[in-house]
């Protein structure tokens, strides 16, 4: 299944809407994506993903790259599925974002 | 420097770009924009590349290397535009095939990188693999972007460790184990608050270098239980982590895991120390699988016979050549690179006696892999523990080339506990030995270097001890001829499960025995999983092919033993609280600071009369608070292992206040150990120990 995005930037906030799957075919897209968006340097990253359905080790690296590219970022990852979580919680990276039911009010 | 091109393609195949590549690291690493790979032989003639798509059947591509990419016996290539995610690499060699001169070349098998970080192929644990696939254990990637915040090894004092002996999957693979992912490092990170409650500071895991758990599988021919290598005891792959023991090895994930296990491991004051074995693989011997290491450079990495055949003194068929060069340093670098990318925080070799023999089987008296390894700079914190003996009859408990620096496996503390518990005559002058770390063993190296166990994963758990005589070891399907006959176990007078309450209650004590004299003895104690909780193997004692409840935790057991759950749980805070029982020197037997006692003196029943008699059954001793590393009480111990009650009368102190009982394994749940100084004052100067049981004291060193 493809992966299409939607993202914005409002002020400090920069949001990415993933629809889809991330795989290893969809992931460099995906990178892509994060890295426009962090070249505005934004403090927040909201990732809306409650219409992502898998997300790959690759995607789950391009959220280490976003720490990396940018260290104090904040990463949101908005309505999960519960495979996405269970993943994000076995191997350590849901430490390292925000997981929320709501997306946040930020600007 | 804007604008440099450092790696840039020259060369072309199939539409793959790809250079001149490093010849170091060894392994495929990521640089810029491409994969750098680089591999050794020192007898192959050519070779080749061969990349694939994850999990597909066939090679996307195969590059054999152009002969201007050798420097001396390295093959190194960069290729550029991979998708690092999705590729499987392997190799071809092609060269004699000439056994009878170690030379086994087979241009037709694919092998896979000795150097490989992460293997794929067994990534769902028991998932039966596809047998035709020809390329089985498959080489792919890791990346060093894990976050380790500001995670460091813990660099906890050996003597301080209470080591913890665990399987990652048998530990909460059992349903009652109420965690997300049975079997994995992610469930055992759920378990981490039950490691801190019984107080271990220090786990030790089996294997869990990539292995093969299909390896040497069978069905039991009566139960038609299948039969798999569960242990581990088998390497694959010595860079990689065991996939399938990651809830997330099929989405390649396992590095990540593996890690965040150890850093909540770290956050809670627990070590990791990795059991680790060099002494084999998993290729077996002449009439073994090709994976890596035999088609590559078979004579180097293995030891073989005049004739080409494998020295078996792993009793696995085959032997590494830990002593050729180039075996040794790749073991040299595989445990660097533990240490430096797992923070690992020491090691346990597993037949490391082994290490220590040149290449045709020798004993070496100044092995160069066991001295490389004692001095090396990123290991010099790391714990290097020995199991100092080997399945050849080279047996070097006390004798290890230590170079100062090893630790061992203590098998002669084991035998000597096990047999004075169980009340044999004549213990006492070797216990009285054994409690203060071993000296006659030990001496130049001190009580650090006896790593304390009554009980492993090879032989009986603590339950069984106490309730067989004799192994049962029908359902491994050998006949009960495998493991060890000479058990120095007692079945407390019926041999299995039982409820008759008189010998369960017996069985009870006998095991709080073992556990106090294990936590009192100096020197670095290491108990089993589920001891703490009495688990069963049912007197099975070599449970290498069971992933079955035989080999799995029972976590009901918690609820069920809490009385000895509980116990263990204050024995260990016991040995913690005090710095008498952690000493880093061994005893002086003087008054070291004038206190009016000895650092430690020897009891029988009357003071300073300790009876080494050859039918002798009970043993006392006092260790000085004022002789300890840090101002302690004053700790005395009677241990009667006669069937009947003894008085010991106790030894005067020119000093400090009364006794206080801390631990009496006489005495039912909870009145069998107690809180630091909050159990009955001792009235009198003598104690009654009961039949086959201990008694602890205290004492403050000041009135």
């Amino acid at each position: 299944m493809a992966l299409s995005m939607h993202s914005s930037i409002e002020g400090n906030t920069a949001r990415l809407q993933l629809v889809g799957e991330v795989d290893g075919t969809t992931a460099p897209q995906m990178r892509a994506e994060v890295d426009k968006l962090l070249n505005g340097s934004p403090q927040n990253l909201v990732l809306r993903v409650d219409e992502l359905t898998f997300m790959s080790s690759a995607g789950l690296r391009v959220l280490i790259f976003a720490k990396q590219k940018q260290p104090g970022l904040t990463i949101y990852v908005v309505k999960p599925q519960a495979p996405i979580i269970d993943t994000l919680r076995k191997t350590g990276f849901y430490d390292g974002v925000y997981v929320t039911e709501t997306e946040p009010a930020l600007a | 420097m804007e604008g440099r091109i450092d790696y840039y393609p020259t060369h072309e195949c199939r539409g793959f770009r790809f250079r001149k590549g490093h010849v170091l690291p060894f392994g495929a690493t990521v640089v810029g924009s491409g994969v750098n790979f680089s591999i050794y032989s020192s007898a192959a003639e050519a070779c080749t590349l061969v990349l694939f798509r994850k999990h597909e059947p066939e090679p996307m591509v195969e590059i054999e290397f152009p002969r201007s990419f050798h420097i001396g016996g390295v093959y190194s290539m960069i290729v550029f535009d991979l998708d690092y995610e999705d590729i499987e690499y392997g190799y071809r060699f092609s060269g004699p095939w000439d056994p009878g001169r170690g030379l086994r070349f087979d241009y037709s098998k694919i092998v896979s990188d000795p150097y490989g970080r992460v293997i794929g192929g067994r990534d769902l644990w028991r998932a039966e693999p596809d047998w035709n696939d020809l390329y089985q254990h498959r080489a792919r990637l890791a990346f060093d972007d894990f976050d380790w915040e500001a995670d460091h090894p813990l660099e906890t004092p050996i003597q301080d460790l209470v080591v913890y002996e665990m399987h990652v999957r048998g530990f909460t693979a059992h349903e009652s184990s109420s965690v997300s992912a049975p079997g994995t490092y992610a469930a055992l990170r759920e378990k981490i608050p039950y490691l801190k409650e019984l107080g271990v500071n220090c786990i030790e895991l089996l294997p869990i270098y990539e292995f093969d758990e299909w390896d040497n599988n069978r069905r039991h021919p009566e139960t038609g239980e299948l039969l798999l290598n569960y242990w581990g005891y088998s390497t694959i792959a010595f860079f990689a982590p065991k996939a399938g023991y990651a809830a997330t090895g099929q989405f390649g994930m396992q590095v990540d895991e593996l890690k965040t296990t150890i850093k909540e491991l770290h956050r809670n004051g627990i070590e990791l120390i990795l059991d680790v074995v060099f002494n084999h693989t998993a290729e077996g011997d002449h009439r073994g699988p090709v994976i890596s290491f035999r088609g590559i450079d078979n004579a180097a990495y293995y030891m073989l016979t005049p004739e080409g055949y494998y020295y078996n003194f792993s009793g696995c068929g085959n032997t590494l050549n830990c002593n050729h060069p180039v075996a040794r340093n790749m073991v040299i670098d595989c445990l660097r690179y533990w240490a430096a990318e797992y923070h690992i925080d020491g090691f346990r070799f597993d037949l490391a006696s082994i290490l220590g023999r040149d290449q045709n089987g020798a004993p070496l008296s100044n092995p160069p892999l066991l001295e490389s390894l004692a001095f090396d700079p990123v290991l010099s914190k790391c714990k290097l523990i020995a199991e100092a003996w080997d399945a050849g009859g080279l047996y070097q408990v006390g004798s290890f080339p230590a170079y100062g620096r090893w630790a061992e496996w203590n098998g002669k503390y084991r035998d000597a506990v096990r047999r004075f518990i169980k009340g044999d005559e004549g213990l006492t002058g070797e216990i009285a030995t054994r409690v203060q770390g071993s000296p006659d063993l030990y001496w130049h190296r001190g009580p650090t270097a006896s790593t304390n166990f009554i009980t492993c994963h090879d032989g009986f758990t603590l339950r069984d001890l106490v309730s067989y005589n004799w192994k049962h070891n029908e359902a491994n399907a050998e006949n009960n001829n495998d493991g060890a006959n000479d058990n120095n176990s007692w079945n407390c007078g019926w041999e299995g499960e039982t409820a008759d309450p008189a010998v369960n209650e017996l069985r009870l004590r006998q095991m709080k025995n073992a556990t106090t004299i294990l936590m009192l003895s100096q020197g670095v104690p290491m108990i089993l999983m589920g001891d703490e909780i009495g688990r069963t193997q049912k007197g099975n004692n070599n449970a290498y092919c069971h992933d079955t409840e035989l080999s799995w935790m029972d976590w009901r057991l918690v609820e069920t033993n809490s009385g000895l759950l509980r116990f263990f749980q204050k024995v260990i805070r016991f040995r913690r609280a005090h710095p008498a029982l952690r000493r880093r020197r061994f005893f002086e037997h003087s008054d070291v600071h004038g206190a009016g006692i000895l650092d430690i003196s020897f009891h029988g029943l009357q003071p300073y009369s300790p009876d080494y008699s050859s039918w002798s059954r009970c043993l006392a001793f006092m260790l000085s608070g004022h002789g300890a590393p840090e101002l302690d009480a004053d700790i005395y111990v009677a241990m009667n292992m006669y069937w009947d009650a003894l008085p010991f009368r106790l030894p005067k102190r020119g000093h400090g206040g009364a006794w206080t009982v801390e631990i009496n394994t006489s005495m039912p749940s909870p009145d069998d150990i107690f809180d630091p100084g909050q159990g009955p004052a001792v009235s009198g100067d003598e104690v009654i120990a009961g039949p086959r049981s201990i008694i602890v004291l205290t004492a403050n060193t000041h009135s």
